[in-house]
């Protein structure tokens, strides 16, 4: 009871207590809002007079100045990307009194085509921050600024600023490997650090440039300015510095990437060279390229309208996005993959009739050559290509275990450290099946995946990538673009890389290579012609991907064939086999057998790399019985 | 558990039929728990805020777009908060400041790990919010909580505990560093302290103990934040630098006059002098537009809610609920207090947004989840025969 009357008298006790001190908070809340009034009414009442001065006269302007780009150079020091000094136009809107007016002017003034105007009308509308200069035409010509000059009066809020422009002077060849930069969109405009990219008007879109942006873009600086009432600079008051972007240094060589080109001679395709030990991409070309200057300061609608319809698709970067069946050139990796499960070794022997049948199946998985190459162990079945010694290997190796090693070897996955947007290519298994298909996967299948038919799917850059590492003994370095930033090496190897390959007998290494030599050098190889007079030892296998699948028992004629069904041309080598310092995979579209096209461009890619040849005419093309 | 806390199906129909006779008719208000003075003035805020904040966007629809979800939610999460009783807040309390200062630590860690001066903690996909920001409430809520069990007024042991309370959650938000969100957190606390009646004599020990640990604190101050005192005593001295903001926000304010130059025609606020004027210097750009007549009414709008709010405070039957409520309202205060000073000129520049004005999420929404708190502690009362 007493307890009771305790707490209660506590209650009121505390009740009281609150309220006197939310009285005394009361007081202090109308005491700090008084001082805070008092302090408004000193600003707004007593200095108004100062202040409005102040506010009127307030003629200083924060300008950003916007970093300069930092270049980009191949491994010798060959300038691939610079910047040209040009004159833009820009536009204020918040200073522009009648917008329809000035841009009509403007639009008479700069003699736009017909074509033009819309762009060039969207342009002024896009969101800027207030008072952000838009930028409505780049790299304008001697006598539109001259106009400009003339008119000047009439256009306030316009300016004609002198800006660095980026250049690329081998665009033609670098397109795809570099990428390009072009006028930063309203997307890009929500993500991007505002602060940073005040007064910058591009960004990388692709590639390179889109990869390393942040170290090319550098950090903007700003100057506060005095103006006239007309918004005209007067002084300087302060200013900090741009910290200009970093240079750049890629791994590419430019010859090597130029006579990649040449060798294409026009064709659809790719190749793609890497330094097995290092992981420097030498070159990375896709074939048709395009002129990416023209979409630095944008591109007028007609020429995009001709790249985007043009049937061989220039602006696809086959070396990355490219998905080709990879034909017989999986076969190495096939065979490696036999080696790591136990169930060959390379002494082992099949016989071949011709053909490989699966168990209580009639159906005959052909072998490219009818009458069948008889006995064949693992370094002759890569050195002919035998399908039958792939067919029942596969067959062994269930798609399961062959999911995992071609894996291991980075197909089906992005490979490389700093390439922009490639692709994964598709290494298929039985999960992919029954969530793209919803159907189990079939032996026969796996027969297909075995040869480098059937779902298979790999990327110009993965073959490279996988070569390499097969040169390299199983190591992996991951392929990259960049060798400096600055003065500071690319560290190579960053978390993330693939765990290396490792087999029981290193002496297997050598057996492998000895049947992709052979394919060069050997009696039987399926590409002796290109493997001529070589003056270093290389390995090599050819591949042919059929565009389309051939009915069962149906006689193949190239010539009966439209251009574009024919099959597409490939080739995986690397040299020297001993010490290996190329590793290239080249892909012909449409260009029939790959020993007969495919093997002499990886060869001419060899020799320049390691004789300095920089490749005479390519060797002849005749056709020379293709592989399956 | 209150006995007027009736279960409701999903309806918002009572489970259970009120029983018939003598029953006193709820008024729908007291029904979903909200007080409609204390609603209506903070409605009126967010209209003000909006208007104010087109022009300081310069004229962003997409800003205030923005700006209005935020609200939304931050209402939204007002509404539910006050359905909880005090009781049942008061039974989550532990684990919700338990549960704060782990986030804040793994804020700490992820810190260490390289990721520069780090605030956020972000749930990849769903969200990302400042566990600091949850502080502000799972503070007074802990200190209130841990008071409302004891005898009041405390004693000396009891204030030892309420430091440890106190000192670790906001040691750590000021290593972040985030001046103004310690601040704030450090003042929910203390004046959950004073509310419960803390004696006078160790007001004044406390004071001159802080006044004399003022040096120590200036040792301690990162590079920056001793610049920006240094600039406020005297902005002219880093007039292209740190003084630019108080001196652009100042001449803003000034320049207005009595009835300001106009809704979107301040030139201060519009050429870009102001660098943050939409979020914490967006009183500079009131004041500009709207003048001392803006200034005062919006100011009067803030000293309606805290007074508003101080009486719902007193309504309240316990302890935890009026220590609480007190709490709340008056760090609601010192937040409109700060800013105003700091963009006025009167106080050092700390991070301290105007609260439902300043663009930003985070704030809003820990602010009405508080006025939200406020409500249930208000309406969830018994009610007892005068």
């Amino acid at each position: 009871m007493r307890k009771h009357r305790q707490a209660l008298k506590n209650a009121r006790q505390e009740m009281h207590t609150f309220r006197v001190r939310s009285l005394v908070a009361v007081c202090l809340v109308i005491l700090l809002t008084g001082a805070l009034m008092a302090r408004l009414v000193y600003l707004q009442v007593v200095q108004h007079e100062v202040y409005i001065t102040r506010s009127e006269n307030n003629r200083v302007r924060v300008e950003p100045l916007p970093p300069t780009r930092g270049l980009i150079f191949d491994r010798n020091g060959e300038l691939l990307a610079e910047n040209r000094p040009t004159y833009n136009l820009t536009l204020v809107r918040e200073r522009v009194e009648d917008i329809d007016a000035t841009l009509t002017l403007l639009i008479d003034l700069l003699d736009l085509p017909e074509a033009e105007i819309e762009a060039f009308r969207e342009r002024s509308r896009q969101r800027q921050r207030p008072y952000q200069p838009a930028l409505l035409m780049s790299d304008l010509s001697e006598e539109q600024i001259a106009r400009l000059a003339i008119n000047r009066y009439r256009l306030p809020g316009v300016e004609v600023e002198a800006q660095l422009l980026r250049y690329y002077p081998d665009a033609e060849i670098m397109s795809h490997a570099l990428g390009f930069v072009g006028r930063i969109n309203a997307e890009e405009l929500k993500e991007l650090d505002s602060g940073n990219y005040a007064g910058t008007h591009f960004i990388g879109k692709t590639g390179i440039e889109r990869y390393y942006e942040k170290e090319l873009h550098g950090q903007a600086g700003l100057r506060k300015v005095e103006t006239n009432a007309r918004g005209r600079v007067l002084r300087e008051l302060g200013r900090t510095d741009p910290v200009p972007g970093q240079n750049l240094t890629l791994t590419l060589d430019k010859d090597l990437q130029s006579l990649a080109v040449d060798l294409m001679d026009g064709r659809r395709g790719s190749i793609v060279a890497i330094a097995p030990q290092t992981g420097e991409i030498l070159a990375m070309v896709s074939t048709p390229g395009f002129n990416s200057n023209q979409f630095v300061t944008g591109i007028d609608v007609a020429s995009y309208r001709a790249l985007q319809n043009n049937i061989d698709l220039p602006l696809f970067n086959r070396a990355t996005r490219g998905h080709y069946p990879a034909g017989s050139t999986v076969k190495p990796f096939m065979a490696l993959s036999g080696l790591i499960e136990g169930e060959i070794t390379p002494s082992e022997t099949i016989y071949d009739p011709g053909y490989f049948q699966l168990p209580n199946d009639s159906r005959r998985y052909r072998n490219w050559l009818r009458w069948g190459h008889g006995k064949v162990d693992m370094e002759r079945a890569i050195t002919v290509s035998n399908n039958t010694y792939f067919y029942s290997l596969a067959h062994e190796l269930g798609i399961d275990a062959i999911n995992e090693h071609m894996h291991q070897f980075g197909f089906g996955e992005r490979v490389t450290q700093d390439v922009y947007g490639e692709s994964t290519g598709l290494m298929p298994s039985r999960e992919w099946k029954r969530a793209r298909f919803n159907q189990p996967w079939y032996p026969g299948e796996t027969l297909s995946v075995g040869i480098g038919q059937g779902y298979l799917q790999v990327t110009p850059l993965q073959l490279a990538t996988a070569t390499a590492v097969l040169a390299n003994r199983g190591h992996w370095v991951k392929p990259r673009l960049a060798k400096r930033i600055g003065d500071a090496p690319v560290p190579v190897n960053l978390p993330g890389t693939k765990d290396d390959i490792t087999i029981e007998k290193p002496q297997w290494w050598q057996d492998i290579y000895a049947g992709m030599e052979n394919v060069l050098s050997g009696r039987e190889g399926t590409a002796r012609r290109a493997g001529q007079g070589l003056e270093y030892r290389m390995g090599g296998k050819s591949g042919t991907a059929q565009v389309f699948s051939l009915g069962q028992d149906e006689k193949y004629n190239a010539e009966e064939l439209a251009e574009r069904l024919r099959d597409h041309a490939l080739f995986v080598a690397f040299a020297p086999v001993d010490d290996p310092q190329i590793a290239i995979s080249v892909v012909v579209e449409n260009a029939g057998g790959g020993s007969s096209h495919a093997s002499y461009l990886a060869r001419d890619m060899a020799d320049a790399w390691l004789l300095g040849d920089e490749g005479d005419e390519p060797a002849s093309d005749e056709s020379q019985g293709g592989d399956a | 558990m209150a006995l007027n806390d009736l279960t409701y199906s999903l309806r918002g129909r009572p489970v259970r039929p009120p029983e018939s006779g003598m029953s006193r008719r709820k008024s729908l208000w007291a029904r979903i728990h909200l007080d409609p003075w204390l609603l209506l003035l903070l409605l009126v805020l967010m209209g003000a805020g909006l208007l104010v904040l087109y022009s300081a966007s310069g004229q962003n629809m997409a800003v205030v777009q923005a700006q209005a979800t935020r609200l939304g939610v931050a209402l939204v999460g007002m509404l539910i908060l006050a359905q909880f009783s005090p009781a049942t807040l008061m039974r989550w309390t532990p684990l919700a400041y338990g549960g704060t200062l782990l986030m804040l630590i793994a804020v700490e860690v992820m810190g260490d790990v390289g990721m520069g001066a780090q605030r956020w903690l972000v749930i990849p996909g769903v969200m990302r919010f400042q566990p600091s920001e949850l502080m502000k409430l799972a503070m007074p809520m802990m200190v209130a909580a841990y008071l409302g069990r004891r005898q009041l007024p405390p004693r000396l042991p009891d204030l030892m505990v309420c430091g440890v309370i106190l000192a670790v959650p906001v040691g750590l938000i000021a290593r972040q560093p985030d001046l103004g969100t310690s601040l704030l957190v450090a003042s929910a606390a203390v004046f959950v302290v004073l509310l419960a009646g803390l004696s006078w004599r160790f007001i004044v020990f406390f004071a001159a103990l802080i006044a004399s640990a003022l040096p120590l604190l200036w040792m301690n101050m990162h590079a920056y934040q001793r610049q920006r005192v240094l600039t406020f005593l005297n902005p002219e001295s880093d007039p292209l630098g740190a003084g630019w903001n108080i001196i652009q926000s100042t001449t803003a304010i000034g320049s207005g006059g009595v009835f300001g130059k106009g809704w979107l025609e301040g030139t201060q606020s519009q050429l870009e002098f102001l660098p943050e004027r939409h979020t914490d210097f967006i009183v500079a750009v009131l004041g500009e537009e709207f003048g001392l007549v803006g200034m005062l009414l919006v100011l009067c709008l803030y000293l309606l809610i805290v007074g508003r709010g101080l009486w719902l405070a007193n309504g309240a039957q316990d302890s935890f609920g009026r220590l609480l409520a007190g709490s709340i309202i008056l760090t609601f205060f010192i937040y409109v207090f700060v800013n105003v000073g700091m963009v006025s000129g009167i106080l050092p520049v700390v991070g301290v947004p105007l609260p439902l004005v300043s663009y930003g999420g985070t704030s809003s929404v820990t602010l009405m989840a508080g006025f939200g708190i406020l409500m249930a502690i208000h309406s969830h009362r018994r009610l007892l025969p005068r």
